[in-house]
């Protein structure tokens, strides 16, 4: 997954996976912030007031840059290889829309029999180019249209050719016959109009190809990174990997231990987006859960809700839960590990937990230093509070409750510190 | 009581043989398929109990199966499995119908216990799915916010959901909270009802966000 470069404001953009006719409403509704169908309303309402919402939206249409979903690599190749179904706009919203489209439209009429409305020869001659731009736009889009574009041999070449010398014929025709007079002028304008579509589209795969071209090299490099870096990932991670399976064949502890490993590696490279440890607060607890599956050979799954900056305090909380993850794997003699943190922008908390042999608490409470001073006594030395509850036989769970400081660290859950708009938990171990 | 009749759908069959030998003889598994049109054509043929569904696979995923049959099926169960755990597809395929997810790294006992609470109209939820969907319905409610709207988290769902994040079995939960564990299983097929009946703008957004409808 791409990171997003950090810029100071917004980019509105078209959504390209989720749009009924060009993305524009969906994408301002997503800009703004507000449900998609007030968008559709304004434009309709607009289109009341000399056309302007149609204008409005073709323009944007036109402006707003396309832009497709950033799936991480896993996700990104199963849509490829169509092993998943990806979003699809549902029935009650195109009949919604087309709903709205007809009661505007009705309302337009309405309109135009009071003869307040747009002009009548601006109306006619209006409508049809609407519908020709937003066919031909809705087509280039699609890349048809860019293609037909670009052909200089081949049938479509010969129908681009034939087209436009036609347009540029009707041009010079037009500008002979009506020669002179007041409509002159309005009549050489039109003729130029219809003479520089003409050459335009002749011309046009030439302009098209040299632009082409610079987007074409600029994807293929790329690309061409894109494959170096997943052959690296390959040869650093899943290589090595196979060449220890090998090495530690007899050992089923080891073989399980390197499998698991590679499995969390692979997940996180595959679903996850590129976090740090020194990130957040999820970041953290994912790290040392990795640590202590490779030193002491259990599973630590870990599962957050929301996350959290990494201010002194939440450090300490996540310090605290990695002690409490090596407590369990140490003395419960399990084969798994839960850990659970949630945060909410006020308070973050973590859950580690384990079914194992348990301990009693009163009975070494005192000379149990790792317990007391390394988890309890550090959360509560940040304002935070951590109970522990084991009983033997029946488990231990250590559960840590931190107060998140107001101020330029604080983030609450929706908005986490990772760049990426995926949530914490995608790319989790398991 | 009769043997459960499942169908294992997944495109590895690798997968299949193995959870085939690993459940085979407690539940009876009646067919098996690769893609989506022999899963349908399976499934129709065979109609299951519960059927065994990979979340990817060709011709548009476990997603694609579920909205061909569950109009006209309504009666079979599906139980997720998948080695992604992608949120997106998760949810998705839950919100399509599914009444459970567990990873293919499950064991064969733990399998066939969720294979039987499926089967019996209940929904499994593994750590992880509880996770998704707390994160889901996040912010949604106020604590101590007593609210009529049927698609928010009640405050004991809540709690019932994020001791299933934490680790607990129905079991343990039902025990901490001092409920009985039909009660337990009562407050998480509601909010695998919610999850699936929801338009609410915070899950239709954290939806949106993910592009899952």
């Amino acid at each position: 997954m791409t990171p997003t470069p950090a810029s100071t404001y917004r980019r509105a953009y078209r959504p390209a996976d989720h749009r009924l006719v060009g993305g524009v409403a969906t994408g301002v509704a997503e800009h703004f912030n507000v449900p998609v169908l007030w968008v559709r309303l304004a434009f309709i309402i607009g289109t009341w007031f000399q056309g302007i919402g149609v204008i409005a939206y073709l323009l944007l249409w036109r402006l707003l840059p396309l832009q497709r979903p950033q799936l991480s690599p896993g996700l990104e190749s199963a849509t490829r290889r169509g092993l998943r179904t990806g979003s699809r706009t549902g029935p009650a919203e195109i009949a919604q829309t087309i709903a709205l489209a007809a009661v505007g439209i009705g309302v337009l009429l309405l309109i135009q029999s009071t003869g307040r409305g747009i002009n009548d020869n601006v109306l006619g001659p209006l409508l049809v180019g609407v519908v020709g731009i937003a066919v031909v736009w809705r087509q280039y889009d699609d890349a048809a249209w860019g293609r037909w574009m670009r052909e200089t041999r081949g049938f479509g070449f010969a129908s681009r050719i034939a087209a436009g010398a036609g347009l540029v014929a009707v041009a010079g025709i037009y500008f002979v016959t009506k020669e002179g007079g007041w409509g002159a002028a309005v009549n050489l304008a039109s003729a130029l109009v219809v003479a520089i579509l003409g050459l335009g589209l002749i011309l046009g795969p030439w302009i098209f190809r040299l632009v082409g071209d610079l987007a074409q090299e600029r994807r293929e490099r790329v690309r061409s990174q894109e494959r170096a870096d997943v052959a690296a990932h390959l040869h650093d991670s899943v290589l090595q990997t196979l060449a220890l399976l090998q090495k530690n064949a007899g050992d089923a502890a080891a073989v399980a231990t390197l499998a698991r490993r590679q499995e969390r590696e692979l997940r996180a490279w595959l679903y996850g987006n590129d976090e740090q440890p020194g990130d957040s607060l999820v970041a953290a607890l994912r790290a040392a859960a990795a640590e202590v599956e490779d030193v002491h050979h259990v599973p630590v799954e870990v599962i957050a809700v929301g996350d959290a900056a990494l201010d002194p305090d939440v450090t300490a909380l996540a310090r605290a839960s990695r002690e409490a993850m090596i407590n369990a794997a140490k003395h419960a003699q399990v084969d798994r590990i839960d850990v659970y943190a949630e945060s909410d922008g006020r308070t973050a908390e973590v859950f580690v937990r384990d079914r194992g042999v348990g301990f009693d608490l009163e009975a070494i409470a005192d000379d149990r230093m790792g317990v007391r001073g390394s988890i309890v006594d550090r959360v509560e030395r940040h304002g935070g509070t951590a109970t522990i509850r084991s009983s033997p036989g029946a488990g231990t769970e250590v559960a840590m409750t931190m107060p998140i400081r107001r101020g330029e660290s604080a983030s609450p859950a929706t908005t986490p510190p990772t760049p990426a708009p995926s949530t914490s938990i995608e790319g989790a171990t398991s | 009581m009769t043997t459960l009749r499942i169908v294992i759908v997944d495109d590895h069959a690798m997968f299949r043989t193995g959870v085939r030998a690993e459940i085979d003889g407690p539940v009876d598994v009646v067919a098996e398929a690769e893609d989506v049109d022999s899963a349908v054509a399976a499934i129709t043929a065979a109609k299951p109990d519960v059927v065994l569904l990979d979340v990817h696979m060709p011709g548009g995923g476990g997603l694609e199966v579920i909205r061909r049959l569950h109009v006209r099926h309504p009666e079979t169960k599906f139980l997720a499995l998948s080695v992604s755990d992608a949120a997106e597809d998760v949810i998705g395929i839950i919100r399509a119908g599914a009444r459970g997810y567990v990873t293919k790294n499950i064991s064969g006992p733990e399998l066939l216990d969720a294979i039987d609470r499926v089967a019996a109209g209940d929904a499994v939820f593994s750590p992880r799915l509880a996770g998704f969907v707390l994160d889901a319905f996040a912010g949604t409610i106020e604590i101590a916010q007593v609210d009529e709207d049927l698609d928010r988290l009640t405050e004991r769902e809540r709690e019932v959901m994020r001791l299933i994040a934490r680790g607990y079995a129905y079991k343990e939960v039902a025990k901490e909270l001092f409920i009985s564990i039909k009660t337990v299983e009562t407050h998480v097929s509601s909010v695998l009802r919610k999850l699936q009946l929801s338009s609410r703008h915070e899950l239709t957004r954290w939806a949106n966000d993910r592009r899952l409808i």
